[in-house]
Parts: structure tokens; sequence; C-alpha cells
């Protein structure tokens, strides 16, 4: 299934770093959200992102991840050529993940 | 201690002012916030500032303060913003001359002292790795993001309004629970309690049901007229997260934790001026329709540094946009962008950097490939940061040029230029900056 279907998510920006959290509906699903959606995958997924430049933090209580990930914003977005120079809509891309 | 009642009044320089006025009239508010400022507005305010020395604040605050200040003045309701953009004094004044207008009785304070342009040539920039003074004539501004400080002390001598320019945005927030509890200025888990309310509160509908609905999965009632949030904070900084009756949008611990972590790194280090506060244990509980109690904040001791943003001009931008639909879409798109991009590289070496993609397929997502697209229509989007404005304007006039000159069935041409005011950001000993507070224009509190 995708991510979609179990977690919403929501991204910020500060200069060239994104992040993005990734929060489950339902506490049940949050084993599941916690030993899949790895710093790896989500950088995998991403595409053209390294491995080392996301980091993942945890917020168990809150059945919450938050990703952040350097050098994803084409230079952030007071330079950046992108049409979404935030990266608003990397929240949405990461929620279709196959879990 | 009784309960303070903070609210939002705008969480981006463009924010609906209805809602502000509704929590004014009905929200029995202590305090209003309008947090206005983004990272590249000072910048560009600056630049208005030297084009006309009366220039340089928020273009919206007379439309706000007219809007809130009776019921407000009515109710007793005090205001903090970060309008005063990059000149704080001059929104002082003409808040002064609407207050007067109005017939209203009230004392405006201006917060000066974020200007550090003269202070960071030899800081070295987090982006580059160089001082700020390479950047030479390119250089406009440098405005380091202040605490509480000032906002607390002009609060403290009365005064009914309160305008800073670039101050960090919980502390716009936390400064009114500073001034009202009598909170140390080392007590770090108020004070990252009081960030923790500041940061949930700064970017208003966000975290009321606005920037949230997902339809079929995260329903949103009423998203139209979405409310504005208020907080009901507690002495120990324990807090309610709550909105008017009758208002759109909704509160719930969702809502909510995707607001915690709304532009957050880690989540047990969010550096401030006056505090490092600490997100990691925070704990949200629906206790009432439309109100969610926060609990479990924290802090540590402030690192001593402030954060500086440091404008610059960086070049102009150009960029230009056609569509094309149906069979063979993505062909032709391609082929545009190929066109395009042969027609600027005689331009040479006045093209720093360029970007071409098409929306509908691969332009904010690109690199999250979806299989084999076959979608029913395309819009090329050309983009490319230039040495001059000629060289700008170049971009939007090729893309238009493929009306004629282009593969079949283009259609829809946008164009546009504008310089680039880019931002980047520096630290500096907080203990360099100087904080005044003046409640009489010129004349400091």
């Amino acid at each position: 299934m995708k991510l979609h279907e179990i977690a919403h998510a929501r991204t910020g920006d500060k200069g060239d770093t994104s992040n993005i959290s990734v929060i489950a509906y339902r506490v049940e699903d949050w084993p599941l959200i916690e030993r899949e959606v790895t710093a790896e995958r989500v950088a995998r997924h991403m595409g053209g992102v390294s491995p080392a430049d996301v980091t993942r933090y945890a917020l168990p209580q809150l059945h919450a991840l938050n990703f952040v990930i350097r050098g994803a914003l084409t230079g952030g977005v007071t330079r950046s050529l992108a049409l979404d120079a935030h990266g608003k809509c990397l929240a949405s891309v990461l929620l279709e993940m196959e879990i | 201690m009784s309960v303070v009642r903070i609210g939002t009044g705008a969480g981006f320089q463009g924010d609906r002012i209805a809602p502000a006025v509704d929590l004014a009239e009905r929200g029995e508010l202590d305090f209003l916030v309008f947090e206005c400022l983004a990272e590249r507005t000072i910048a560009l305010a600056q630049q208005a500032r030297l084009a006309d020395p009366a220039a340089g604040f928020d273009p919206l605050l007379e439309r706000r303060m007219r809007a809130v200040l009776p019921a407000c003045a009515r109710n007793g309701t005090r205001i903090v913003t970060n309008m005063g953009a990059a000149n704080p004094r001059a929104a002082a004044e003409r808040t002064r001359s609407v207050v007067r207008e109005l017939g209203l009785s009230l004392t405006v304070a201006a917060v000066i002292g974020d200007d550090v342009l003269h202070l960071v040539g030899d800081c070295i920039l987090a982006e580059t790795g160089a001082p700020a003074r390479a950047l030479k004539d390119r250089l406009i501004s440098a405005n380091a993001y202040i605490g509480v400080a000032g906002i607390v002390e002009a609060l403290d001598a009365g005064a009914d309004i309160v305008i800073c320019g670039r101050a960090s945005d919980p502390a716009l927030f936390l400064a009114p629970l500073v001034h009202r509890f009598g909170w140390a200025m080392d007590d770090w888990e108020r004070l990252g309690r009081g960030t923790l309310v500041g940061h949930l509160l700064e970017c208003s509908a966000q975290i009321t049901g606005g920037y949230f609905a997902d339809p079929g999965v995260k329903d949103v009632p009423n998203l139209a007229e979405v409310g504005f949030p208020l907080a009901e904070v507690s002495e120990d900084g324990t807090a309610v997260i709550t909105k008017l009756p009758g208002t759109g949008g909704m509160v719930t611990r969702a809502t909510c934790t995707e607001q915690l972590l709304y532009e957050i790194h880690d989540p047990v280090r969010y550096m401030q001026p006056d505090v490092v506060a600490d997100f990691s244990k925070v704990e949200l509980d629906e206790i009432g329709p439309d109100r969610v109690r926060v609990t479990g904040g924290s802090g540590q001791p402030a690192s001593g540094q402030l954060k500086v943003s440091v404008g610059y001009r960086d070049g102009w931008r150009g960029e230009g946009q056609i569509s094309y639909a149906g069979a063979n879409c993505v062909a032709r798109g391609r082929l545009a962008a190929d066109l395009v991009h042969q027609r600027l590289a005689e331009l040479g070496d006045r093209i720093l950097e360029e970007r071409a993609e098409l929306i509908g397929l691969d332009a904010v997502a690109p690199a999250v490939a979806r299989g084999a697209a076959d979608p029913a229509e395309v819009r090329l989007r050309v983009a490319a940061r230039c040495a001059d404005a000629e060289t700008a304007e170049r971009v939007g006039e090729e893309v238009e040029g493929l009306y004629l000159c282009g593969p079949a069935g283009g259609g829809g041409v946008s164009r546009a230029s504008r310089e680039i005011i880019a931002v980047v950001s520096t630290l500096i000993p907080a203990a360099s900056v100087s904080v005044r507070v003046e409640l009489t224009e010129g004349v400091d509190a």
C-alpha cells in the first residue's frame, strides 16, 4: 500500500534544507511506519538525494517522524529557479512511497 | 495566576484580515500577534527604504491596524507585530496617525536594533563560507533575529502596540508571556514552552485546518471560513490551542502535530535567540471540540549567537511558459525545451543557471518516476538566472517566439522577469546587538 493510506505529512523549508514530517493517523500503524520509513528509503524514494543528506528524528509519543533533507531545494526559496521553490509539494510526493 | 489569551492575527504578509478582526472582537484576547515577515521580505523592504526613507515597512500595516484597532482598544487587547520590517520607526509613526484618526488613545512603541548591516562584514556566511563583505556592493541588508527583550521592555513600559522588524517569529508570542507572567530569562523550561506556543501559533491557520485538507482522508469543515488560532496559556507555560466558535476549520491532534514539526530540524534543539527549545517530548491531547492541550515542552540555555539574514542582489531571473496538449504533447514540449536551450546558448555566460521542466510531468516532483506518463497536457516552463535584466527578458522572448517558430500547437504563453534578491545566513554574538525601544518617535523609552 501507499504510505498515504496510513500517514499524513507536511513540508517545511529553511534555506536549502527541507523537512518533511510523517505522522501516523492511527497508533496501531506506528510500528510499521517506524520500521519501514527509514532515512535511506526516503532518500531513494525522493531521488537525487544522498542518504547521507537525510536525517530522521522520531517522536514516538506523537507517532511522528521528521525527515531533514539537506541540499534539497536547489539553493533555497530566495534564489532557486524551481517552480515550487519552497519544496511545499515534497510531502505529498513522499506519501506515494510503497510500504 | 490567570490564563493569558493570545491570538494570531496574521501568519504571513498576505494573510487574511477578517479572521484577525473576528479574534479582536470575540476572542477576549490579552494579546493579538501579527507575524508578517518572511526571510526575503525584509531584504525587499530594505530596498524600498533605500529608495524612500519613509518606506520599508509592511504595505498592509495601515489596513490591518484600521481593521483591528477599534475592537482591540475596546477590549484591552494589546498588539505585537513585526510589520515594522526594515523601518519600525516609520511603521510606528504611521500607526500613531491611524490611532489619532480613529480617535483612540493608544501607546505605540517601535523596537529598533535588528539592522546589523554595519556589523556583519567579517561574519562568515553559512552557505558560501566567505565573509559577508565579499558580496561588496551587492550586499543589501543584514537583519538579526532578535529575541524578546525589546518587546518585553515596550510592554513593561505600557505600550499597547509594539512594532518591531526582524525578530524570531516565536519571540513575538513569547514576549507577551514573559511580560505578563514575569518569567525569568534563565527559566529555560518556561521559555521553551512559551516558544512552543509561539511556534504553534505563528503560521495562523496552519494549525486550525489550513494547509491540511486532503479530500477523503483529511477533510476539513468549512475551510472557506477558516478561523485563526488562539492559545490559553497558563503560568507554567502549558497551553490549550483553540479557535473561535462558529469559525471554519478544526483544531485536532493531527493539525497540531503537523504544525509542531513545520520547519523544525532536530526537535531537541530548536534554536532561538533566548532559548534552545526542546519539542521532542511534547504531548498533544484533545480535551474537547477544537481544543488541544499542549504539554511537555522544555528548553536549554540559549547559544549566545543570533541568526542573521543577509540579503544581496543575485542577478536577474527570466521565465517563460507555454502549453502543449493532446497527442504527443510530451514530445512536443521536450522539443520546445531543446529549442529554447539552443537559442539561449548564444548568450553565453550571461546565462548563469538554466532550468526547463514540463509542468504536469516533472516540474515539482522531478526525481520521482511514475512510469510511462501520458498526460493530457503539459506546460513547458523555462527559467534562468541571468547576469542582467536584458538577458532575463530574452528567456521569456524565446519562449514567446515558439508561437510561430516552435513545435506544433503551442499555446498560452506567459513570461516574467525580475531581479533576484537572495538571502543567506550568518551568526553574530547576541551581545553585540543593542536593541532600543522608542515610545515616541526618536525618543528612547
